[in-house]
């Protein structure tokens, strides 16, 4: 019968949510699935990942796959994918990277960053977003072995169901580019906030806070007594004031948690993109005209400078009340 | 040192909202939207150049060459001109509907291109705005079986001009990775930031302004003059079958806006009783 093989990621050994996806894309999509997982010191990881149903956990673990090189890890990701009909990974940095050298590898078709799996006509149909989210294609892959890459916002991360799936060692295959390719360095922003991509709540800040310091003295605050995990506009991103993995967009993250407040961005097509399946949207922003006001659930046109303190205070009030 | 740029001309993305959708599904209509090159393209443009100049004089390094090449309909020649008003010194154009490419095609074409060409390095976007499939260098970079770096933030080349060690803007941080030439690099934002090229031959010191270079008209009067070789597709005799057919096409559910709210007060009110969110 013709399987999935799911593709987990891992950082320094231990496994990454993103990979939580990918399996719920799996089950979605109705056929039994394994899990790979390629790294160096995975044992916590792999133990992990017996618990979520999968006929099998395969295991590459070697000191090659310390950090991820995508020359590397495709060649073992490939001869792993031998006789399974799906190949699937989430769209994270990760993913993006990966899957369409597994793609190529196997001469597969790729259905990319893809928000959703259709199994009811026999073969699978993927809905993919294009054109920055204004146009939805049904897609179908028409290759023997199918790769896929499955958008973290539009698959919740599945939870255990229980279980130990058996673990399988994989052998680790040479990769001929290994010697043109050397890992330098990891610069790791390390950051007490959740995850952009799975946080329940995002601020997300615009160019209207002027600088980096706008970011750190007005909005941090409001991040931070929210919970939050904080995004920004590609505006912000290019002139500099964050940096690009905080990015909600077309080109950057697309997140979709139960309540986005944008502070001082106008809502181009681009940002749109990245947050507009969130469930509550709140808009700050003192233009009355700003696109952003056409999707915000709730509207508020003031001076960021002067509302956002304010509802930091407000919610500090709530959290005190408990 | 020789650079190619593949460049995609795209529907304006900043009036993506007002694409349409064809009867029955059948096809995304574009009609009315100004074509322009994709801007990551455009981005890798501007990376290859700073790769390929002295910064402060736009002097391009003796011998060096910048080549941009487009799979497209005709019209496609326009932005090729474009990106040689920017400095580039000659283009390719394979001409193909836009319907009857896709990525894996498209990384598959380029393969032969640079069979032919022999560039040290392909530069292009991470990404295009239409199609927003993120895959074309990465294939083409195992089909060559060259090293690569995605989603470049920064780029230095060693000054034998051997390797590249490339920053790459992934979740959580920057990754660092030296490449051995010949290689694939696709390019994202912050590749136009002032400093973010270094080439050992522009100083230090200088810092170019953010962005893609504005093209003043004695260049593009000068772009009118280089030139463009322009063939059908298959004469890189690539096989041109897809691996992958889009079904249909819709417009996504509109959401639908809510309520302006006078204050914070009101909007702390709203979204404690109304939303439940706080």
């Amino acid at each position: 019968m013709s399987k999935i093989l799911v593709v987990a990621e891992v950082s320094a050994g231990k496994l990454k949510k993103t990979t939580h996806s990918a399996i719920s894309f799996a089950r979605m999509a109705g056929m039994p699935f394994d899990v790979l997982v390629v790294g160096h010191g995975v044992g916590a990881a792999v133990e992990e990942l017996r618990a979520f149903g999968a006929g099998a956990v395969k295991v590459a673990d070697d000191a090659r796959f310390a950090h991820y090189v995508g020359e590397v890890f495709a060649p073992t990701v490939s001869a792993a994918a031998s006789g399974y009909a799906v190949v699937a990974v989430t769209a994270s940095s990760f993913g993006k990277d990966l899957a369409p050298r597994v793609a190529a590898r196997l001469g597969a078709g790729f259905a990319s960053d893809i928000a959703g799996v259709d199994a009811s006509g026999g073969a699978l149909s993927y809905k993919r977003p294009m054109y920055a989210g204004n146009a939805v294609a049904s897609m179908q892959v028409t290759t023997s072995t199918q790769v896929v890459s499955a958008r973290q916002s539009e698959f919740a991360a599945a939870a255990p169901s229980g279980g130990a799936s058996p673990v399988e060692a994989v052998a680790a295959v040479d990769a001929p580019l290994a010697g043109r390719v050397e890992f330098v360095s990891f610069d790791e922003v390390k950051s007490a906030r959740p995850e952009l991509a799975e946080a329940k709540v995002v601020v997300s800040g615009g160019r209207s806070l002027k600088s980096a310091e706008g970011f750190k003295t007005v909005l941090e605050p409001l991040v931070d007594v929210m919970g939050a995990a904080m995004g920004a506009s590609r505006a912000a991103v290019d002139a500099g004031y964050v940096p690009n993995d905080l990015q909600v967009g077309q080109t950057g993250k697309v997140v979709a948690p139960k309540l986005y407040i944008a502070v001082g961005i106008s809502g181009a097509i681009q940002h749109i993109a990245g947050m507009k399946n969130s469930k509550v949207i709140v808009a700050i922003n003192k233009d009355p005209e700003a696109p952003i006001f056409q999707l915000a659930d709730y509207g508020l046109v003031a001076d960021l400078y002067k509302a956002v303190p304010e509802l930091t205070e407000a919610v500090k009030k709530i959290r005190a009340e408990g | 040192m020789k650079i190619l740029v593949p460049l995609k001309r795209t529907a304006d993305p900043d009036n993506a909202n007002k694409i349409k959708i064809g009867a029955g599904g059948a096809k995304i209509e574009t009609t009315g939207l100004e074509p322009k090159a994709n801007p990551f393209d455009e981005y890798a443009v501007e990376a290859s150049l700073r790769l390929l100049e002295n910064g402060p004089t736009k002097a391009r390094i003796a011998g060096d060459k910048l080549t941009i090449v487009s799979f497209g309909p005709k019209e496609a020649a326009t932005n090729i001109r474009q990106a040689l008003a920017m400095g580039g010194d000659d283009g390719l154009l394979f001409h193909a509907d836009d319907e009857s490419l896709d990525g894996d095609l498209v990384a598959r074409a380029l393969a032969k291109v640079v069979e032919q060409q022999k560039p040290d390095l392909v530069v292009l976007g991470k990404q295009a705005v239409d199609g927003d499939s993120n895959q074309v260098g990465q294939v083409l970079a195992e089909l060559l079986q060259w090293p690569s770096a995605t989603f470049a933030m920064s780029i230095e080349l060693s000054a034998d001009k051997k390797t590249v060690v490339v920053g790459r803007e992934v979740d959580g941080g920057v990754i660092k990775l030296k490449l051995t030439l010949p290689a694939v690099i696709t390019v994202d934002l912050r590749i136009v930031s002032s400093k973010s090229v270094v080439n050992h031959v522009t100083p230090a010191t200088f810092a170019y302004p953010e962005g893609a270079r504005f093209t003043p008209l004695p260049m593009i009067i000068k772009a009118k003059t280089k030139p463009i070789v322009e063939a059908p597709i298959a004469s890189l005799g690539v096989d041109l079958a897809l691996k992958s057919k889009y079904v249909s096409f819709a417009l996504p559910p509109a959401r639908k806006g809510g309520v302006k709210v006078k204050d914070v007060a009101e909007l702390v009110q709203k979204l404690r009783t109304e939303a439940k969110v706080l």
